[in-house]
């Protein structure tokens, strides 16, 4: 965790409560999760009840309150993918990972999150492996993929 | 503050200006039923028990009475078929998570609106959400030390142990609040304080 | 750049700009929109790059990276112009081929247009491609034109001039009579007539600061179209904005979008630079004495953050829970204040309708939807991708026609509006105009313009049970009707999916509906049971299958089969 960074965020924000989801999403952005002192600290700095920050990160997929593994896997179960095939490819890739969506494995490798709707329907069944775009995805061939990841 | 001329159930109303339907209807002595709602706080509207037909120039809504504006020449009506329905559903949706509710005010509720207990699946949380505690640490005593966390169905209330372990032992105001279970709240409490370091993430349903 | 500080200077800038354009010189348009990056396009503009350095063509040819052309489906897209010679499928080794014949040959290179599957017909010419071809794209039709970062490409469009009017030929009155009388109708889905609201909002609360916004959350599943718009001609929707906000009175501007669009935010950045730059923002726009400032909001998002009340809870920082509208937001919005709220494409409405007068404007579309509508394609279609037609063009059209229909032989089955909160029609009522109250008549409200195209191995039971199991981790979870009556609908659909569903489901499924429709507290409770009341309208023999046999017509429920 790179502490330095986040109390730079929040030293930018001191006592301004209305970026609270700003300041949330920088350091999701920064440390990829939102530790639990880190969310007290936020309270204290914004000057926002715990009780909102709380709420907020537990609203927003975004956020992420146990830490993730080295590659984020993305599955988009938006309508017109699944309507394309996505809930093969999602079982698919459960069965390689062995991890549900919302879990990181034990090794830290894979975090799996299904996702809404990115806007590109066309290329849909549509992954998302450590922020490298897979169109029109088989399960065999997100199989194939993942492989390639250590 | 100028009077407005209402009417509720067909009696006349006299109601002044930035009072709910709610307001009028008590003042009135016309009772509407609530779950969420308490004098001391902010109207909330999410319970929806309190659902009421109004009528503003010939065209008819419904809305939630702790929270629909009084106007002039507003006709209300409490008790439509239409009403008693909603009410039937939402209390009938509630006792799925709160079977036990002796002697409270959602079992009379129940009484009243032939609400079958059994209708749904049982899935015993005792919270029906109705907000009230965690609105009372709010606004009343300012410590926000309960708070509301997911969301949609998974939605659920949770004290911050951080704020709790100092606060609530001495305080418990909110527990007399909760219209299902006393004891609730000194369970969720406890669990909270028992394991401050459980994961909150976004559990999933089921 | 200088600060533009008259009309006759922003004209003598213009005139500066098309100057130096050479229309014969060779310009190559990369799409950069969601879709063709997605697939590719990326390397493609690298290796264009890498090729034309290799040349030294640098001052011989343009080029630019695009927003979304549209057909998405045929991604990575490049055109070629003057001669507009579309490419489909473009892959990076292809690229030294389209500049030695192309650029410099001024060959088509026949492997790379468009060749129709059936007919085996060819069409080199964008115009020529029955995807484009009968489509009116007055709004999304310059993104290929331009690049997205660059004020003097929309300038060179003809950009701001409609700004320029507003502000000196017309009173802030006239436009709002304009916008009002041009009967330009919201597209973020309720289809509310925008100058009535402009005018609430113009006269609420005297004195006191007043907001516009651009709601650009796009948060239904299979919309795509305000973001394919906005990252590809931000300038637009800043002119549209700028103008209704001179006619409303207000001088602080709100731009709520999502933070998962990175392109769409550098774009959104560089543009409120440049307008600041050239005077379109800021105090003393133009020289006119009219100040205006826009702030964006980047959030997160569920899908309830679009609601006008909670989208304006979360710009106050707060959590996006909404509020009971008794009073509208129109009247107390963001921290009590007035607050405008429209949709992208409403906005990007705006600048032709002052440019070309309300009589122009509603000789296009029905007597009571006018204009053009930004489509998005998806599901079962050949070409998915956005579509820009005119209001009351008819759904055959729209799939068979521009969507060049359904894939892999199959059947289509129905056509889905509007994501969760909207509804289904079936292959019968095709011939059905794209019109707002045609589509509500039928209980398919046209949403924000996304249009789910399905096939005959679609279920209709598993299709209901998507869009709840969708909301049940988009909704605020607040109200009782909404997030109980939620809950148990999945149950009893879920049931139904995996062969357990019982006899007085569907009826149980009606209450709980009517229950919820009339009485949740915001418009997203009000409308879950929407696709489902429409489905069960047009399939309801689907369910009764599933209950009674234990049978999925469409064979799609693997635990009934
Ligand atoms: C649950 C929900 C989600 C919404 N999401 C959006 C959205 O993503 N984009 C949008 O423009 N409008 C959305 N709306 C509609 C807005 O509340 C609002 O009516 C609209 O932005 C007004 O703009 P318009 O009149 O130009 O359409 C949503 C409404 C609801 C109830
Ligand atoms: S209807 Fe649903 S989304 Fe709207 S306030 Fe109620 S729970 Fe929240
Ligand atoms: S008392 Fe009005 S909604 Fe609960």
């Amino acid at each position: 965790m790179n502490n330095d960074k986040i109390e730079q965020i929040l030293n930018e924000h001191q006592g301004q409560p209305g970026a609270l989801i700003k300041v949330m999403m920088e350091i999701q952005e920064e440390n990829h999760w939102l530790p639990r002192e880190v969310l007290v600290k936020v309270s204290e700095k914004l000057e926002v009840p715990l009780s909102r920050v709380l709420r907020i990160a537990t609203i927003y997929k975004t956020f992420s309150l146990t830490p993730k593994g080295r590659y984020q896997v993305n599955i988009c179960t938006g309508t017109a993918c699944q309507v394309r095939g996505a809930q093969q490819v999602l079982e698919e890739v459960q069965k390689i990972t062995g991890i549900k969506p919302g879990e990181t494995d034990p090794d830290m490798k894979f975090s799996l999150e299904t996702v809404n709707c990115q806007g590109c329907c066309s290329l849909g069944p549509l992954v998302e492996i450590d922020g490298k775009t897979h169109g029109k995805t088989a399960p065999a061939e997100i199989a194939e993929a993942l492989k390639k990841y250590e | 503050m100028s009077e407005i001329i209402m009417q509720i159930d067909g009696i006349e109303v006299a109601a002044e200006e930035g009072m709910t339907v709610l307001d009028a209807a008590q003042k009135a002595g016309i009772s509407i039923p609530t779950l969420c709602y308490l004098e001391t706080l902010e109207p909330y509207g999410a319970c929806r028990l309190c659902t009421v037909e109004v009528e503003v120039r010939g065209r008819t809504n419904l809305v939630a009475a702790c929270l629909y504006p009084v106007e002039k020449d507003l006709i209300v009506r409490t008790r439509t078929e239409k009403v008693d329905k909603i009410r039937k559903m939402i209390l009938e949706l509630l006792l799925a998570h709160a079977p036990v509710a002796r002697g409270l005010k959602m079992q009379e509720y129940a009484e009243e609106y032939g609400a079958d207990k059994n209708r749904f699946e049982k899935e015993p949380s005792f919270c029906i959400q109705c907000g009230l505690c965690v609105r009372y640490c709010a606004e009343i005593k300012k410590k926000n030390a309960i708070c509301f966390v997911n969301k949609g169905p998974s939605r659920e209330i949770q004290f911050i142990p951080e704020i709790a372990a100092k606060e609530c032992w001495s305080c418990t105001e909110c527990f007399p609040l909760c219209p299902t279970e006393y004891l609730q709240g000194v369970f969720v409490l406890t669990k909270a304080l028992a394991f401050p370091s459980a994961p909150m993430g976004p559990t999933v349903e089921e | 750049m200088p600060r533009i500080n008259s009309a006759a200077e922003l004209e003598e800038l213009r005139k500066g700009i098309l100057a130096q354009k050479d229309p014969d010189k060779p310009c190559i348009s990369v799409c950069a929109g969601i879709a063709c990056l997605g697939s590719g396009n990326a390397e493609v503009l690298s290796a264009f790059e890498e090729e034309i350095k290799k040349q030294s063509l640098d001052a011989k040819v343009d080029l630019i990276a695009t927003g979304c052309h549209g057909f998405c489906e045929k991604g990575p897209i490049v055109v070629i112009y003057p001669e507009e010679i579309c490419y489909l499928e473009v892959t990076p080794e292809d690229v030294p081929e389209i500049i030695s014949q192309t650029i410099l040959g001024k060959q088509v290179i026949d492997r790379l247009i468009y060749t129709d599957s059936d007919t085996g017909t060819k069409a080199a010419h964008q115009s020529e491609i029955p995807f484009y071809k009968n489509q009116s794209r007055l709004l999304i039709g310059n993104s290929p034109k331009i690049n997205p970062k660059s004020i003097e490409d929309y300038l060179a469009v003809g950009g701001y001039s409609a700004l320029s009017k507003a502000l000196f030929e017309m009173s802030p009155e006239g436009v709002l009579d304009e916008i009002k009388k041009a009967n330009l109708r919201g597209r973020g889905g309720g289809g509310f007539p925008a100058g009535s609201k402009w005018e609430t909002t113009r006269n609420a609360q005297p004195g006191v600061d007043k907001y516009v916004i651009v709601n650009a959350h796009e948060g239904e599943p299979g919309a795509f179209m305000d973001r394919a718009l906005f990252t590809g001609n931000p300038h637009l929707i800043l002119e549209g904005l700028i103008i209704g906000a001179y006619a409303i009175g207000s001088h602080q501007g709100f731009i709520y979008t999502r933070h998962d669009t990175p392109v769409l935010r550098k774009n959104l950045d560089l543009a409120l630079a440049q307008a600041k730059e050239y005077g379109f923002l800021g105090d003393n726009i133009l020289g006119s004495g009219f100040s205006f400032n826009v702030d964006v909001h980047l959030d997160v998002g569920i899908f309830v953050s679009g609601e006008s009340s909670a989208l304006m809870k979360s710009i106050e920082g707060m959590p996006p829970e909404p509020r009971p509208k008794y009073i509208r937001t129109s009247v107390t919005g963001i921290w009590d204040r007035p607050s405008n709220l429209n949709n992208v494409e409403t906005w990007a409405n705006v600048p032709q309708i002052i440019s070309n007068g309300y009589e122009w404007y509603s000789s296009i579309g029905t007597e009571r939807s006018k204009g053009t509508k930004l489509i998005s394609l998806s599901g079962n279609i050949v070409n998915s991708g956005v579509v820009e037609v005119p209001m009351g063009t008819s759904l055959r059209e729209i799939v068979f026609d521009f969507g060049g229909g359904i894939p892999n032989g199959k059947k289509l089955k129905a056509i889905h509006f509007g994501g969760p909160m909207g509804g289904t029609i079936p292959e019968s009522l095709i011939d059905t105009p794209l019109d707002f109250d045609e589509l509500s008549k039928l209980g398919a409200s046209l949403g924000a313009g996304d249009m789910l195209v399905l096939d005959e191995d679609t279920c209709m039971v598993e299709m209901a049970r998507l869009f709840l199991d969708f909301l049940a981790g988009e909704s605020c979870g607040k109200c009782v009707p909404c997030r109980e009556g939620m809950r148990q609908m999945l149950k009893i659909l879920t049931n139904m999916t995996q062969g357990e569903g019982k006899e007085g489901d569907i009826k149980l499924l009606e209450e709980i509906s009517g229950v919820v429709g009339e009485a949740a507290l915001c418009s997203l409770g009000r409308s879950i049971q929407k696709p489902l009341i429409s489905m069960l309208k047009y399939f309801r023999d689907e369910f009764e299958a599933h209950i009674n046999e234990k049978r999925c017509p469409a064979n799609a429920c693997k635990e009934l089969n």
